[in-house]
């Protein structure tokens, strides 16, 4: 997983609440059996608009999006980070995630922080201002800023730690191999198997 | 200590615990399916890993397959491709695999139930949100993601930080017509889909003990509508009747071990929830979806509601998209939207008391000529359970097309989609902007309602069919 510390990008303005994951990705793109290569299906749908703000050419190059409360809802595809990831968006601001989508992102490496609504609203009065202005994303200080607005924003630390440090969940977990290994011969043994 | 059910089954499966980090927690049962899990797959692959507990591993295909036609290849190259991987990896990780045509194929939340593979006080995961179904058995049972899958595949542990944990008591009797559908819409429409964010739902109550397993399962499966990961309930005689005799449930000696202490598996008296919401079941009456999340519904009786109804901004803002793209106007009577399709199935709604209660309305009735009705069993078993029981024969007379097992219309993967701009009345679980199709209109309603619909050809109960033909 790529190490994420400070980020500075420019930022998308999604002005939409209860934005699901069929929404960022929809299920027809879920057939394909790569990892990557996945921008083209990012909010598939809702491109097909052509008013839709990731087709204004004001915002063809956001690293940071900024979005209504409950980001995420819905199914659990991970497909949903990889379109976010692939097309360049290395942040998600919000004032709410659903805790799947949120867990997926800090699994590899898409910073979910969650910040107040107001700061929500006030980052895209600025952005949709001046849709250069730079937002800066600082993970170990817990804080964006933008402008004059500096604001903190929240994530748990063992996320920010396993973030800031890169580090891949099993290979760390396999660190207690031992300990997993003493858990199974514990287990009783009438508990199911599927052979 | 006095601890929750949820508070019992984690505890139950601590690994390791240290100040700071993430409990980690063994996993009893890991589903997969085609969908999620080839990239978990290939990072097993690209590390030289191994599946460390192939035969805590089960693998159906189930999201993409068709539902006729399956004697023959899979049309759509590459949905083809995906079921093949499937079935590439499972051969070479070890994994057991129910393919297309095998007798145990199905919706993997239909199947691990029927099998008795789900049982109380069980860790369970699968790379799909709705595995909250398996919180039916008192088995504490979420949703993850393919990072997630390839975890456990490797270590059959997951990281995870505690939940809180939500009552959602459901007091009082249902009236007559009224399921555990309109219960579990009715719950979302009250706390929204965020009101379960970083919970685990309990259901308790009367009107949750009177339920039958698959009735259970239903609430449950939709757990996730509300934000919660999952949602579970004690498991009691009715669980214990559903699992006797299954076949990997236990037999003899261990079977008497097992239930003494499943029947430990309860919410202690004097243990406390972060939330508690509670809800009269004799107040309920059928639900249905009027807009593009789970939590925009309201009784069938009511009507349309109007952005003026928002309690603030963001939600004026909901209301008036989600009108737009289902193609209402506020005001309208519910009652008074017609409707295109009709589908009956899903790991909510597609077991086979859903069919009975779906044929007994279809009984002596025809589907509206205006309707394209189908019924897609949730399982293979569940097909021939409905054939013995020629709940087929009823359908096809009125006009349902009966197919066969898988997801299918629920989230379009397949061939079975509602076409654009086409309106559909759904058992399933989310009525999303595209969820049954690009530009598809989608209700989220009971089998009753469902059934009801087809015949009336627009949003009805059978309570309203048998007041027309009176």
């Amino acid at each position: 997983m790529e190490k994420f510390t400070v980020h500075t990008g420019h930022a998308l303005p999604l002005r939409r609440s209860n934005v699901d994951t069929d929404q960022i990705i929809p299920a027809e793109y879920l057939k394909r059996i790569s990892r990557h290569g996945f921008e083209d299906a990012l909010f598939a749908a809702w491109r097909q608009d052509p008013d839709f703000i990731l087709n204004d050419p004001t915002y063809s190059d956001v690293s940071v999006l900024v979005a209504g409360p409950d980001f995420g809802t819905g199914s659990s595809r991970e497909h949903a980070v990889w379109a976010l990831q692939d097309y360049g968006f290395r942040v998600v601001l919000s004032s709410r995630f659903a805790d799947i989508f949120r867990g997926n992102s800090g699994k590899i490496g898409l910073l979910t922080a969650v910040v107040d609504e107001a700061v929500i609203e006030q980052i895209w009065a600025i952005v949709e201002a001046d849709p250069t202005a730079e937002v800066t994303v600082d993970l170990p200080a817990r804080e964006v800023r933008v402008g004059h607005l500096v604001a903190t924003f929240d994530v748990d630390d063992y996320t920010a730690w396993r973030l800031i440090e890169g580090l891949d969940d099993i290979g760390l977990t396999l660190r207690h191999e031992e300990l997993i290994t003493e858990f199974e011969a514990s287990r009783p043994s009438w508990l199911p198997t599927t052979r | 200590m006095a601890k929750t059910l949820a508070e019992k089954v984690w505890d139950a499966h601590v690994v390791r615990r240290v100040e700071g980090e993430p409990d980690l927690l063994y996993i009893d049962l890991h589903l997969t399916h085609e969908v999620t899990s080839p990239q978990a797959f290939d990072g097993l692959r690209g590390a030289d890993r191994q599946v460390r507990r192939p035969d805590l591993t089960l693998s159906t295909e189930d999201h993409n397959v068709p539902t006729f036609d399956i004697d023959k290849p899979i049309a759509d190259p590459i949905s083809r491709a995906q079921v093949e991987a499937l079935r590439i990896n499972a051969d070479e990780f070890g994994v057991p695999i129910f393919s297309l045509g095998n007798i145990e194929q199905g919706i993997v939340h239909v199947v691990g139930p029927q099998l008795g593979l789900t049982q109380p006080g069980m860790t369970v995961v699968c790379g799909d949100s709705h595995t909250s179904t398996h919180g039916a058995f008192g088995a504490l049972a979420f949703g993850i993601g393919t990072s997630e899958v390839e975890h456990v595949l490797a270590t059959q542990t997951l990281p995870l930080k505690p939940f809180k944990t939500m009552a959602i008591e459901i007091e009082g009797t249902l009236p007559d017509g009224v399921t555990s559908k309109d219960i579990i819409l009715a719950v979302i429409a009250k706390i929204g889909t965020g009101g379960g964010q970083g919970y685990v739902l309990e259901y308790r109550g009367e009107a949750i003990r009177a339920l039958s397993m698959e009735a259970r399962m239903t609430v449950c499966n939709m757990s996730i509508e509300a934000g919660a990961r999952a949602g579970l309930i004690a498991p009691d005689q009715i669980t214990f009747d559903y699992l006797e005799g299954r076949e990997h449930a236990p037999k003899g000696a261990d079977w008497d071990t097992a239930v003494e202490y499943w029947k430990t598996l309860v919410t202690d008296d004097d243990a406390t929830f972060d939330a508690v919401v509670t809800l009269d079941a004799s107040t309920l009456s059928p639900f249905v979806t009027w807009g593009t999340n789970p939590g925009q519904g309201l009784p069938l009786s009511a009507s349309v509601p109007s952005p003026d109804d928002a309690r603030d901004e963001n939600e004026r803002v909901s209301i008036e998209r989600a009108l737009e793209y289902m193609g209402l106007t506020a005001g309208t009577p519910m009652k008074e939207i017609t409707v295109d399709t009709v589908f009956i199935g899903s790991c909510t709604n597609g077991r086979i008391e859903d069919l009975r209660e779906a044929a007994a309305v279809f009984d002596g009735r025809q589907v509206a000529e205006t309707v394209t009705a189908i019924v897609v069993p949730g399982s293979v078993r569940v097909r021939l359970q409905a054939e013995a029981e020629g709940l087929d024969k009823i359908f096809t007379a009125a006009g349902v097309e009966w197919r066969n097992a898988g997801c299918s219309m629920c989230l379009a993967m397949n061939a079975d989609k509602v076409a654009p701009g086409k309106r559909s009345a759904s058992t399933s679980n989310r009525n999303f902007e595209g969820r049954q199709g690009p530009g598809s209109r989608t209700h989220l309603v009971s089998p009753q309602v469902a059934a009801a619909t087809a015949v009336a050809g627009h949003l009805a109960s059978p309570a309203d069919l048998v007041a027309s033909n009176a």
